[in-house]
């Protein structure tokens, strides 16, 4: 992680040793107070980025049909869990800002007092270093949660339990360590890949992770008519969707401006602009190409402009200026519709998770070698293109754009490759797609044994029966429940179709 | 006239729609029901303790029609909605004594027929 671990060690730096020039009582007693400071502030935005769990709950159950409803809860709920704690044993070590160009080999089973890596690097686990692990921990874990976007409605519960491990501690790790970590990515030909909050590491990578998995999975039943044409499978809950984005519209603020790691300077505020600028943009721009291609104020588009928006400014959040910012959420706004009506003559993904957040995520990666502003920009980056036609070196800022798209490939590549093998295995052991009798029942019937929406009556049998008298019903006599309870050995699935 | 009022698995209404309209009945309304029959209940659980729900979805198409197309309209039914297995519900034929087109006052079979293309608004 070249900017989160090294920064982590500076924070702890700071907290623990004094600098030269400051080496008074007072001196030290600000330093610390402004060390905490940061922390603090990374603590609110990790709260925020837990939020987003929250709003791709919304989203996605939103899109969802009402039989499929209680599933997306039980999955949101438990690939949470799963990806907290394979990150904290296995994945942030992979991640960590140490071993070679592939993986890094320390700070498993993230403990006080640990010491992770050897030599400059290398630094001692407390406060401040947890703060870091546990934002990490989050960014994992939605990133996970973006691949499921495209499986909805017919994958097994075991599908996600098992990849889940796996992404959580190997696919999302490797990727972080590529660009983060001092990995391959931080230094193509000299350049690192910038990616300020994650469009590529975070968003493509999920992303990706879903394609995989609808490639082996295919389409929900229905979608596709005789002569191949799609057909819309409309949500239940338009509020949802809604409620879904603002919830992540909310988050990516930890999400983006969280990523400054601190409060120095006050930059975050300007990140946390440009996301605000972007997320804007996309969502009116969205609107206004369906609008044109469709004359309806397309209600789910326009979620998904935001979306975009947002997954656009993820990675240039922290290098651009705030002209960009619009630039960079309307052209994503534009992808994303382009995208979702042409993924859908082939792939059924029911929220549109490969566009918002698989091609607005490589338009963000890239928009960072178009618009990086040189006051902004890492060290050893180049400017983007705008700034080479402008004034400058033409030639460099477009090495830096080669090297944005060399962040983009390289992550496509390593994630669909490992995604593809983790779901072709599964697929050929347990089984990736619950039976079409299953899926015509719902996923809440059939795997989690009820309704998300369940009825508002019980029926007397139901009642507690040891010694309390079953309640009386208005209207009716009271007599004793001899009727015998329907003794049921089938799983409901097959008892909805067979009776 | 008759009424058609038919008890059907949610996945046969579409198919009885559509071969239904080809053959000219593009009128009918569906609901959501819940019933009991044969078919057992369904043995829900919610966070560990069981619910055995004895009511199941189902979806009820009413259609009126003259009495001549009362095999046309069954036979339809029939075809799409038979899978079987027990549940795939049932279809009763109900004598309609009167039926008033609400906007013009049309009575009798009259209501029945469709509208010609021109008279139909968008």
């Amino acid at each position: 992680m070249r900017k989160r671990l090294s920064l982590s060690a500076l924070v702890a730096l700071g907290a623990s040793l004094v600098l030269p020039g400051l080496a008074s009582a007072q001196g030290q007693g600000v330093n610390i107070v402004k060390g905490e400071l940061d922390i603090t502030w990374v603590m609110i935005a990790c709260v925020l980025v837990l939020l987003m769990q929250a709003g791709f709950l919304l989203l996605e159950i939103g899109f969802s049909r009402r039989k499929n409803v209680g599933a997306g809860v039980a999955k949101i709920l438990v690939n949470l869990s799963i990806a907290t704690l394979a990150w904290w044993a296995v994945g942030f070590g992979i991640s960590s800002l140490t071993g070679n160009d592939f993986f890094g080999t320390d700070g498993f089973f993230f403990h006080n007092g640990q010491t992770v890596g050897s030599g400059a690097d290398a630094f001692v686990v407390g406060g401040a270093d947890t703060a870091l692990m546990l934002f990490g921990m989050l960014f994992c874990a939605v990133s996970l949660a973006i691949v499921w976007g495209t499986t909805l409605e017919r994958i097994k519960f075991s599908a996600y339990v098992i990849y889940a491990v796996v992404f959580a501690a190997v696919i999302y790790p490797l990727v972080a360590h590529g660009v983060y970590g001092g990995g391959l990515l931080s230094d193509v030909g000299g350049k690192p890949v910038q990616d300020f909050a994650g469009s590529s590491v975070v968003h493509l990578t999920g992303a990706v992770g879903g394609f995989a998995a609808l490639l082996l999975l295919g389409a929900r039943a229905g979608k596709y008519g005789p002569d191949g044409s799609p057909r819309a499978i409309p949500g239940h809950s338009m509020p949802f969707v809604g409620l879904g984005v603002l919830l992540l519209w909310v988050g990516w603020y930890g999400f983006n401006a969280g990523s400054t790691f601190g409060t120095s300077d006050n930059f975050f505020a300007q990140v946390a602009l440009n996301t605000q600028l972007a997320a804007s943009a996309g969502a009116i721009v969205a609107l206004g190409v369906i609008y044109l291609k469709t004359k309806s104020i397309d209600v789910g588009m326009a979620g998904n402009g935001a979306i975009a928006g947002l997954v656009g400014i993820t990675a240039p959040s922290g290098y651009v200026e705030f002209w960009a910012a619009p630039i960079i959420g309307a052209v994503a706004g534009v992808i994303v519709v382009y995208g979702v009506l042409a993924i859908e003559k082939y792939l059924d993904d029911p929220v549109g998770a490969l566009s918002a957040h698989g091609l607005a995520g490589i338009w963000g990666t890239l928009s960072v070698g178009l618009f990086g502003s040189p006051r902004l920009i890492l060290d050893g980056a180049s400017p983007g293109v705008y700034y080479g036609i402008t004034d400058g070196d033409f030639a460099a800022t477009l090495g830096q754009f080669g090297v944005q798209a060399v962040g983009v490939v390289a992550t496509f590549i390593l994630v669909f490759v490992l995604s593809y093998a983790t779901f072709a295995a599964l697929k050929a052991t347990i089984g990736l797609r619950v039976s079409d009798d299953e899926e015509l029942a719902g996923l809440d019937v059939s795997s989690h044994g009820m309704y998300g929406y369940p009825e508002v009556f019980i029926p007397q049998e139901e009642y507690p029966v040891s010694g309390a008298p079953a309640p009386h019903v208005a209207g009716t006599p009271v007599v004793s429940q001899a009727s015998p309870t329907p003794t049921a050995t089938e799983t409901p699935a097959q008892l909805l179709r067979r009776g | 006239m008759k009424k058609i009022e038919a008890f059907v698995r949610h996945e046969a209404f579409e198919p009885i729609r559509s071969e239904l309209l080809d053959k000219g009945f593009p009128s009918l309304s569906i609901s959501e029901v819940k019933g009991s029959g044969r078919q057992k209940g369904i043995v829900e659980t919610y966070r560990g303790s069981t619910l055995t729900v004895n009511v199941r979805p189902k979806l009820k198409i009413e259609v009126v029609i003259e009495d001549k197309d009362k095999a046309t309209v069954v036979e339809t039914i029939l075809k799409h909605a038979r899978t079987g297995d027990v549940g795939d519900g049932k279809i009763f034929v109900i004598p309609v004594e009167e039926a008033i087109r609400i906007r013009t006052g049309e009575e009798g079979d009259e209501v029945l027929q469709a509208h010609p293309e021109a008279e139909v608004a968008a």
